[in-house]
């Protein structure tokens, strides 16, 4: 099977997956719209920056800040223009684009640990400075949200009704009920609107990786120093890479606010910004699917442990003698609710030392285990050389 | 002929070492140049002045009517000059082919291109010239493998099909047959020789191996703490007095 073909497989398996999320994901507690458009929309994020860390090996602490921004420039787009999504997202995509071309511009000067902290940096002052001299832009603690009297151009909102976001009229909080042997499921617009993004993006990204110019961008991780003496500046290829990730991040952050149309400081926080860096590895950097599983797994342990508390617990393990059950509970409350960081920081611990390429890599050593008994030809040599097509 | 490469009056001070003390050197279009000289001389220093590694403290280097000093490693190669380094220098995550078609497109598209939405696998031409290349090297059975599990000899050939796949007007080998086996090292020379005849490039060699040194060269200079004490061709090098005391003190070459 060559690569064309598998790509094409991989991304109608993907698609399929994606858009039956709701009925894949009700028996995990977890097809319920909110967290499903997270699941989309985290994915987006991770894969924009997988196309910088996982292709260059740049490791920008800093992309939530893009994030950040994408939001508010999308509210501000809802408060001036329409609660139609379109330009709000078109509008976060562009900001996006311009805050990382100037940030990229200037952190790209270094590389290394240099340009992590330098990215680190300028998204803490993005931070600070939505919560200071921008407050007219950011509405500093409060956040910036839509209100009754914001102009709104383009569409005159319903008298004293807060209005919705929507897709041409299509509301992005309606959501058709159903049940099924006992779930109920949920099919919501936002995440379906959500869901096509994504695999848009998804393919997108694929496009990247097989072209010449993913090519160039795996060259500057493998040897700056050979793709100067070999004719090719590695500066616009850094930059470009940068800016299409921030764009990306811009892209997400105004799926945020579409869903939701708020936006606060917050969203730009270092540990935003670490967030998806233990997203693209946890999955597994530089492939194609690590970034989206590395995104679903944390957004989903972030929202099952941490909902988890003390007296869930308890009930679990009422079967224990009370001693018993209340020494358990204790030990495991460390590692939910609010705790569920620790939990996070085990897993990445263990994904790292063991499985160094993430999830991705976990899922091709299961496959190696199948495919090495049933063919052992001479000729696999080469075919395994070539990296796998479930990347 | 024409001369192609023009160094002169070159200067280069690390510290306390002088390390290219005013080094003349001219190159005439479609000649093999050899540099040989003893250990620390100052050859691989010199080669770094032409690619734009190091800028000399004083003097030009014209490479084709245009000098070379303060331009970007980058805008060098673009020009026509392309480099084997001492140590491989390959994209050593990336398979055989992937490092010789790299290469390939900066030579067509020019130091950047935005090429992110056509796939690589439509690049028929630019995959059967970096075959070629390959072949050429005697690796085309390799293509697939990833670069950084060669043998250093196999790194080293790979590179030279990196450079050979670009055309270049001026290839600089800095000691292309270093730790090959005797074959590999009269495969290179037959390689150097044909790409010679065939293509028209011109070549600066630095090399320890006599015996390549004197099966390529059309001409040579001898480098000796970081001066050029001679320069002529290779029948006359190998009697010189001046040399031999600057080689071994005083042995036959
Ligand atoms: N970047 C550098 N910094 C300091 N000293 C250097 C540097 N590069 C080379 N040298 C010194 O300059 C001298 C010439 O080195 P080099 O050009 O590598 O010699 P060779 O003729 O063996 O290639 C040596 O003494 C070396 O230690
Ligand atoms: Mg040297």
């Amino acid at each position: 099977m060559n690569t064309k073909t598998s790509d094409t497989l991989l991304l109608i398996v993907f698609s399929i997956a994606v858009l039956a999320g709701p009925v894949i994901l009700a028996p995990f507690g977890a097809g319920y719209p909110d967290l499903l458009q997270k699941f989309a929309i985290y994915g987006i994020f991770a894969i924009g920056f997988n196309i910088l860390f996982g292709l260059t090996g740049y490791l920008s602490f800093g992309h939530a800040a893009f994030l950040g921004v994408g939001s508010y420039a999308a509210v501000w787009m809802f408060k001036l223009l329409s609660m139609n999504i379109i330009p709000a997202v078109i509008f976060s995509v562009i900001v996006a684009g311009l805050f990382s071309l100037v940030i990229g511009f200037i952190s790209l000067r270094r590389s290394g640990i240099y340009f992590s902290i330098l990215t680190l940096a300028f998204a803490q002052m993005c931070y600070n400075l939505a919560y200071s001299v921008l407050t007219p832009i950011t509405n500093g603690e409060t956040g910036l949200q839509i209100t009754l009297s914001d102009p709104r151009i383009l569409d005159a909102a319903a008298e004293g009704q807060a209005p919705a976001s929507n897709l041409f009229g299509l509301d992005m909080i309606s959501t058709w009920e159903t049940s099924l042997a006992g779930m109920t499921l949920q099919f919501n617009m936002g995440f379906y609107v959500c869901a096509l993004i994504l695999i848009l993006s998804f393919w997108i990204s694929m496009r990247l990786f097989r072209s010449p110019f993913g090519m160039m961008l795996k060259a500057v991780k493998s040897n700056q120093n050979r793709m100067s003496y070999t004719g090719l500046d590695t500066k616009p290829y850094t930059l470009a890479a940068f800016v299409i990730s921030g764009m990306f991040a811009g892209l997400a952050g105004g799926l945020l606010a579409a869903m939701d149309p708020l936006a606060g400081a917050e969203r730009m926080q270092w540990t935003a910004s670490g967030e998806v860096v233990l997203m693209t590895i946890l999955g597994g950097a530089g492939t194609l699917l690590g970034p989206v599983l590395g995104a679903g797994l944390i957004k989903y342990f972030e929202n099952i442990f941490s909902a988890i508390n003390d007296s869930t617990l308890h009930g679990v393990f009422a079967f224990l003698p009370d001693g018993l059950n209340n020494a358990v509970s204790a030990v495991l409350g460390l590692f939910v609710g609010e705790g569920w960081h620790l939990t996070l920081g085990l897993i990445f611990m263990l994904i790292v030392t063991f499985l160094p390429g993430g999830l991705i890599e976990g899922a091709q050593r299961i496959g190696r285990l199948f495919t090495s008994r049933s063919k052992a030809d001479p000729q696999s040599g080469e075919a395994q050389s070539r990296p796998a097509p479930a990347e | 002929m024409t001369p192609i490469l023009e160094v002169q009056s070159v200067n280069k001070r690390f510290g306390g070492l002088k390390a290219l003390d005013d080094v003349n050197l001219t190159v005439m279009e479609g000649t093999v140049h050899a540099i040989i000289g003893p250990n620390g001389a100052g050859k691989s220093t010199l080669l770094n002045c032409f690619v734009g590694r190091l800028v000399p403290d004083t003097g030009t280097v014209t490479f084709a009517g245009q000098s070379l000093i303060g331009k970007k490693p980058h805008e060098i190669n673009q020009a026509g000059v392309s480099r084997v380094f001492q140590t491989p220098e390959i994209f050593e995550d990336l398979t055989v082919l992937e490092n010789v078609m790299i290469p390939a497109l900066a030579q067509r598209d020019g130091a950047f291109r935005l090429h992110g939405w056509h796939p690589l696998s439509r690049e028929a031409e630019i995959r059967d010239k970096a075959e070629r290349a390959l072949a050429d090297v005697a690796m085309a059975d390799r293509r697939n493998m990833p670069s950084g599990s060669l043998s250093r000899g196999d790194k080293r050939r790979l590179e030279m099909a990196m450079c050979l796949v670009q055309e270049p007007r001026l290839l600089l080998l800095d000691e292309p047959t270093a730790g090959m086996a005797r074959a590999d090292t009269n495969a290179t020379i037959d390689l150097l020789k044909r790409i010679g005849s065939e293509r028209n490039i011109t070549k600066v060699v630095i090399e320890h191996d006599m015996h390549v040194v004197f099966s390529l060269a059309d001409r040579i200079s001898v480098l000796a703490q970081g001066h050029v004490i001679v320069e002529d061709a290779p029948e006359n090098i190998k009697g010189n007095a001046k040399v031999q005391e600057a080689y071994l003190g005083g042995a036959h070459l």
